[in-house]
Parts: C-alpha cells; structure tokens; sequence
C-alpha cells in the first residue's frame, strides 16, 4: 500500500515536474526566436516566402468561410430581429459580431488548422530527416534560418487574413440581408456605421487577431520543434498544434474581451 | 515557384488585407462620418441622466455633432456631470440647452443641444448651464397617479 501511494506522489511529481520544464522549453524558445529574428527582416525575401505559404495560400478557406458565415449571420439576424420590427439593425448585428469576435476567432481557427499544421509537420519533418542537425552543421542557425521568418510570416498574415475575414463576412450579411430579403440599404449601412466605433470595435478586432497570430504561430512551431524525430511523433504534434492553438485562442480570445469590452 | 511571381502574390494580398481594413474603418466603421480629431470638449450637470453611456451620441437638430466621453458623479451639487466633445465645425451659443432624449420608445439614451440666441459661442471647457434631465418612467407615473388621485378627491368633494 505505501509503495503504491508513494507510486500515485511520484506519478504526479513526475508530471507537473514534465509540464514546468516543456512551459521553460517552450518559453525560451520563444524568446529565441524572438532574439534571431533580424535576419528575417535583413533578408526578407525568407518572410515573404511564408507569408504566401501561411498566408496568400490560406485565402481561399478564409474568404468563402467569411463570405458564409457572414451570410449565415445575415438570415439568422434577420429571423429574429424581424420579431421585434427591427431589422434595420441587421447592419450593427452583422457588423459587430465579424468584427468584435467572429473575424479574429474564426479566421485564428482556420488559420490554425490550415497554416499551423503545415509549419508544425514541415518543421517536424525537417527535424525528422535531420535537416535542422545539418544546417547547424554548416554553422547556419536554424531558428534564424527556418523559425524567425515563418514566425513573422503567421503574424504579419494573421490580422489581414482576419481583417478580409470580416470585411467579406459584412459583404455576405449585405448579400443576404439587402439582396436577398430586402432589408432597406441606407437603414443597413448608416446603423451599422452608427453603431461601430473605429477605435472601440475594429482596433481592438486586429489587437485580437495579432495576438492570436502569435499566439498560433509560436505554438505550432514550438509543436514542430520538439517533436519526436518519427512518423508518429510529427503526427501527434500536428494534431496537438490544431488542439492547442485553438484552445488557446478561445481562451485568450475570453480574456481580451474581458478586458476591452467591459462596461463599454 | 518564381521569386517575382511570390512577390507579386504577396504583395496583392498584403493590399487586400489593407483594404479590408479601410473598409471595415470607413464604410462599416465611424471614421467616415465622424473626425474624431478636431473637438472641442464642454460639459454639463443634469439632476437625473438616465441611462446616458459613455459614447453615447450628441445630437442637435438631428444630426451627430459629437460624443460622450465621461460621466461623473459630483459630490458637491450632487449632480451628475457629463463631459463631452463637439466637432470643431459646430458652434454653439452660451445659452445653449442641453437635455438628455431617447431616442424611439425603447431606443438609446442621447444628448440634445437647443441653440439660444446669444452672440458668444461655448469655447473649449465651457459649461452648458440650462439642462434638462431624462425623463425616469417611474417617476413619470409615480407624477400620473398623484394628480390623478388629485382628481379623484377633487370630484369626490
């Protein structure tokens, strides 16, 4: 029975001891990239590189998931607010769900699951076949080299990617809403234009969606990074960077909004 | 692929991306219709301000003229006093009259402003002296069943 419980102790030990030390790894690398990360803007032509991948090459899940979403929001708004006679504020609902959280949430999820993969399973595969070991070899440093610019390339592509995100969904709430069932045009965009506020509402949208970058991107190639050089290893952190980074956005997302919509 | 040819596609989406952004700042945001730079701030005290909010719109003879930018509670006249700033390009007189008005039946608590007829203007940190509080429902009928018990004992006499 002691043996056991002493057992249960260390297992736990053993595991909150696992945790701090990958927080500590995952932390200075971070850090680190940060620190190598001159010569992604010396050489830019690295970071451009990544912006297409993580970021021209995600516009198309991007535009037609905002167009939708946004004409989703247009006939559900519309369902209800009619209730109530007041479907000239389809604008503001429209408006101001894309822009305050839908169009940074779900443009960081879908970004998540199409780039954050892609940078955790080719930096996985590079470790894999020992082609960060060979670029340390010939005294390249690989976190300058691969790392910084595919880190800048997530998020400088991020808020743009969130900014399109939005700015289609409103077009698709239009399409619906005005095209479709005819809600009055002028009521749709003076309300809505009433309603969001510069500074309010669209700044504190690309704060979230340049936290959410970084906030994806640093985890994807951390799960990259440190994952075991096998098959198998590169496909748990794969999994884990869509699990992770999309928790984490929901969770930061909660906290931002917390603190910027307060009482407001 | 190309070096040009990935230029050229990054930078038609770093483009797109900036104009979504002046999209959503201009035709779906405020900064089209309203400079937010060029003001001037005045304030007010009201007996009752309802349920007036920060950024709540400033209107006169309809139109937005500015924005509420802090509500306080004076403890020496035990008043609520309400800041806000006016656009550069509207003047108002000295006497102007400031109420708190709803707009619709159920719509957003805003600030009227009534032009008098002095020859001054309000300038930068002026006080606007005559106000009229919101309208408080309660008291609306709390002010009803008093006079029309009034009434009653009036016929009942």
């Amino acid at each position: 029975m002691p043996e056991r419980l002493i057992g249960a102790v260390r297992g736990i030990g053993h595991r909150v001891v696992d945790a701090v030390w990958r927080m500590g790894y995952a932390a200075r690398f971070f850090a680190a990239t940060l620190l190598h990360s001159g010569a992604s803007f010396r050489r830019f032509h690295l970071t451009i590189k990544e912006i297409y991948f993580s970021g021209v090459l995600s516009l198309i899940i991007i535009l037609v998931s905002g167009l939708f979403v946004g004409m989703v929001l247009g006939l559900q708004g519309y369902e209800t607010l009619q209730k109530y006679g007041s479907e000239s504020a389809l604008g503001t609902l429209v408006a101001l769900s894309l822009v305050r959280e839908l169009g940074p949430v779900l443009a960081a999820l879908l970004f998540a699951s199409r780039a954050g993969s892609a940078i955790t399973a080719e930096i996985g595969l590079m470790k894999a076949t020992e082609q960060l070991s060979a670029m340390e070899m010939m005294a390249v440093d690989p976190v300058a080299r691969v790392v910084a610019p595919r880190f800048w390339g997530g998020v400088i592509s991020m808020p743009l990617l969130a900014a399109m995100f939005s700015a289609i969904g409103v077009f698709g709430g239009y399409l619906v809403g005005v095209v479709l069932i005819g809600v009055d045009e002028g009521q749709f965009w003076s309300q809505m234009q009433a309603a969001v506020d510069f500074r309010q509402d669209v700044v504190n949208g690309v704060i979230k969606s340049v936290v959410f970058g970084i906030a994806v991107t640093a985890i994807a190639l951390f799960e990259g990074y440190d994952a075991p050089p096998t098959a198998e290893g590169v496909s748990h952190a794969t999994t884990r960077t869509v699990v992770t980074s999309s928790l984490a956005v929901l969770a930061l997302d909660f906290v931002l909004t917390a603190f910027m919509f307060r009482g407001a | 692929m190309e070096r040009t040819t990935m230029d050229l596609w990054v930078g038609a989406f770093v483009v797109a991306g900036m104009a979504a952004l002046l999209v959503l700042a201009f035709k779906v945001g405020n900064l089209g219709t309203f400079n937010n730079n060029e003001t001037y701030t005045l304030y007010a005290e009201f007996e009752n301000i309802g349920g007036l909010k920060v950024r709540a719109p400033v209107k006169s003879a309809g139109v937005v003229v500015g924005r509420v930018t802090d509500i306080q509670f004076d403890n020496q006249t035990f008043r609520a006093r309400v800041t806000f700033t006016v656009d550069k390009r509207y003047r108002f007189p000295k006497d102007t009259f400031a109420k708190i008005l709803t707009a619709g039946l159920l719509g957003e608590q805003y600030i009227g402003l009534d032009p008098g007829g002095d020859s001054e203007d309000l300038a930068n940190g002026d006080k606007i002296a005559k106000t009229q509080p919101a309208v408080v429902l309660e008291n609306l009928i709390g002010q009803f069943l008093y006079s029309k018990a009034a009434e009653g004992g009036d016929t009942a006499k």
